[in-house]
């Protein structure tokens, strides 16, 4: 009995992880996915505060599920999401004023993120804190994971390098375009494109064992 | 089943079908671009002939493993690939790197046709969407321009040696042209086109050299004359509606021409316009994409209209000297608007009434 929860919890937390991928599968966040993401420095940076917001708010949200009324609980959910972005902002602009910089006006749209309000809402608003926790901790990792592979392969085209080191020499000839928004939009489709080639080959494949096991 | 074994034969229609396929309006406007292009090799030597090759040869590449990758017949036989790859080649300056020029056809051919759904669905012309992508790219290299006619009109060096940037190593930054010329002991030779000149340094180029092909400028943009003889024989053989380049510039003239008349010091005039940069080839050959322009008249001179001005309101007002690229992809977005606009009433429909 207790194995089996204790298996269940870490499916949860592995669903943000793979099978539910806030970017790759649920198409969520979009705004900061292709915004912030043109090195991996600030791929990191924007994936670090949103994890952050993202499991306190759902331990708050949680907590008080049960003695917030229906019809406002959006308007608490933004409340308390907000509370924890003001706290990255401050703790972000005294950590490095480059890094600030450079996410500029996003870090304040972590608010508006529909991750975070998507699983409050779907997610923490029905579950305990512990396994809401261990939620937004897979869904994070999962959104973290995301921004830099799309952070890495723009930073590696766009300026040739890996979180600000040089890899390919004094000679190489940048891709200008993979830094601009543009380059954003084609790499997020050629990771989707690369995502579900994968899941459907892990699916014909799983079929064709069934088939076998008939 | 035969046919005859019926008394009435029943098909669905078309019941009467054109001579024309598309293997062959494409072949001939290959054909079309052929003097084109063997002047274009003629004023820029060894590195333009490279580069038409690796652009054509990376397009039918392209179209032919994505056709096998997506468990298709391979359409390369349709000579549309060929095309996309002459009209890459003819809009990218001369001392190209060969390496982002297989870049480009690359995306040329997925990004602008593949992804689409292949010829027939692209909305964007193909070259001109691996162009734009090049000119996103590499916005160095695409705007260094190599000299015509180098060393001399006559010279046989021009097709015995490459221009260095043209082999530069892939993801390595290309040698300078200027360093290049230098190199080779060549002075008082510039490498700037026509509509750079106009714009950052005032000066305008004689109208006949424009003509003729004398300048330094994109591959295949030199001469406004081969460019205008293509364009007839295709519409001649009825294989391209003469209204795309018409009405492109027919615009392009009267908006550079009212600028021309509020300030003559100011601004070029319309012949300028018209036989500078890559406008002629741009609306001969680029525009008039039977996929990406509208079906009916009215609707070519809006799209045509657009095209024309908003190509001079680049040149004219914007940033870059030369605007044509943008001006057509913006056309070709523009096209299923100006279709479902001047959508001809079905013959014996009468007009909706407006309800009150």
């Amino acid at each position: 009995m207790s194995e089996s929860s204790s298996n269940r919890d870490i499916q949860v937390l592995l669903n943000g992880i793979w099978k539910e991928n806030p970017v790759f599968v649920q198409v969520l966040g979009m705004c900061p996915t292709l915004a912030v993401t043109n090195s991996v420095r600030n791929a990191i940076a924007m994936g670090v505060s949103t994890v952050f917001v993202l499991v306190m708010s759902s331990m708050l949200v949680a907590m008080v599920r049960k003695i917030v009324p229906k019809q406002v609980r959006i308007a608490t959910y933004i409340l308390i999401i907000s509370t924890f972005v003001t706290i990255v902002d401050y703790v972000i602009k005294a950590v490095s004023i480059p890094v600030y910089k450079a996410l500029g006006p996003f870090i304040a749209l972590i608010v508006v993120n529909c991750i975070i309000l998507g699983r409050a809402e779907a997610f923490a608003s029905k579950n305990t804190v512990y396994r809401s926790v261990l939620d937004a901790i897979g869904m994070g990792i999962g959104f973290c994971i995301a921004l830099v592979c799309l952070g890495g392969v723009r930073e590696l085209l766009g300026n040739g390098s890996f979180l600000g080191v040089p890899l390919f020499g004094p000679y190489y000839e940048p891709w200008v375009i993979f830094l601009l928004p543009s380059g954003g939009f084609f790499t997020l489709g050629a990771w989707l494109l690369a995502f579900s080639l994968i899941k459907e080959r892990k699916a014909r494949r799983a079929a064709q064992e069934q088939e076998q096991s008939v | 089943m035969s046919v005859g074994t019926h008394a009435i034969d029943i098909r669905t229609s078309p019941h009467i079908k054109g001579q024309l396929t598309t293997d062959t309006i494409m072949l001939h406007v290959v054909y079309a671009l052929l003097p084109v292009t063997a002047f274009a090799v003629f004023v820029f030597g060894l590195s333009a002939l490279l580069m038409i090759l690796v652009t054509t040869g990376t397009c039918v590449l392209t179209e032919h493993v994505l056709c096998k990758l997506a468990k298709k017949q391979t359409t390369v036989r349709d000579y549309s690939a060929v095309i996309t790859g002459l009209l890459l080649a003819l809009c990218l300056p001369p001392a190209f790197p060969l390496w982002m020029a297989v870049v480009g056809g690359v995306v040329s051919i997925t990004l602008g046709k593949a992804l689409f759904g292949g010829l027939g669905m692209n909305p964007f012309n193909p070259a001109l969407v691996g162009r734009a992508f090049l000119q996103a790219a590499f916005p160095v290299a695409i705007t260094t321009w190599a000299p015509a006619f180098w060393p001399k009109v006559w010279s046989i060096e021009r097709f015995t040696s490459i221009m260095l940037p043209t082999v530069s190593l892939p993801f390595m930054r290309p040698e300078s042209v200027a360093a290049f010329i230098q190199g080779v002991s060549l002075d008082g030779l510039s490498g700037a086109t026509p509509l750079a000149k106009m714009k950052f340094e005032h000066q305008a180029t004689p109208l006949i050299d424009l003509f003729v092909g004398m300048t330094a400028g994109s591959a295949g943009e030199a001469s406004a004359f081969l460019i205008i003889l293509g364009g007839i024989y295709l519409c001649a053989r009825k294989m391209m509606n003469w209204r795309v380049p018409v009405s492109i510039l027919v615009t392009a003239a009267a908006v550079s021409g009212a600028f021309y008349l509020s300030d003559r010091q100011a601004y070029p005039t319309p012949m300028f316009m018209l036989f500078s940069g890559g406008l002629m080839l741009g609306a001969v050959f680029m525009a008039s994409d039977m996929v990406g322009s509208p079906m009916s008249p009215i609707g070519i001179w809006i799209y045509g209209a657009l095209i024309g001005a908003v190509t001079v309101l680049i040149r004219l007002k914007g940033g870059l000297p030369e605007g044509t690229m943008y001006a057509i992809l913006l056309g070709n977005a523009c096209t299923p608007l100006i279709d479902s606009l001047t959508q001809p009433r079905i013959f014996g429909a009468r007009k909706k009434a407006v309800k009150p």
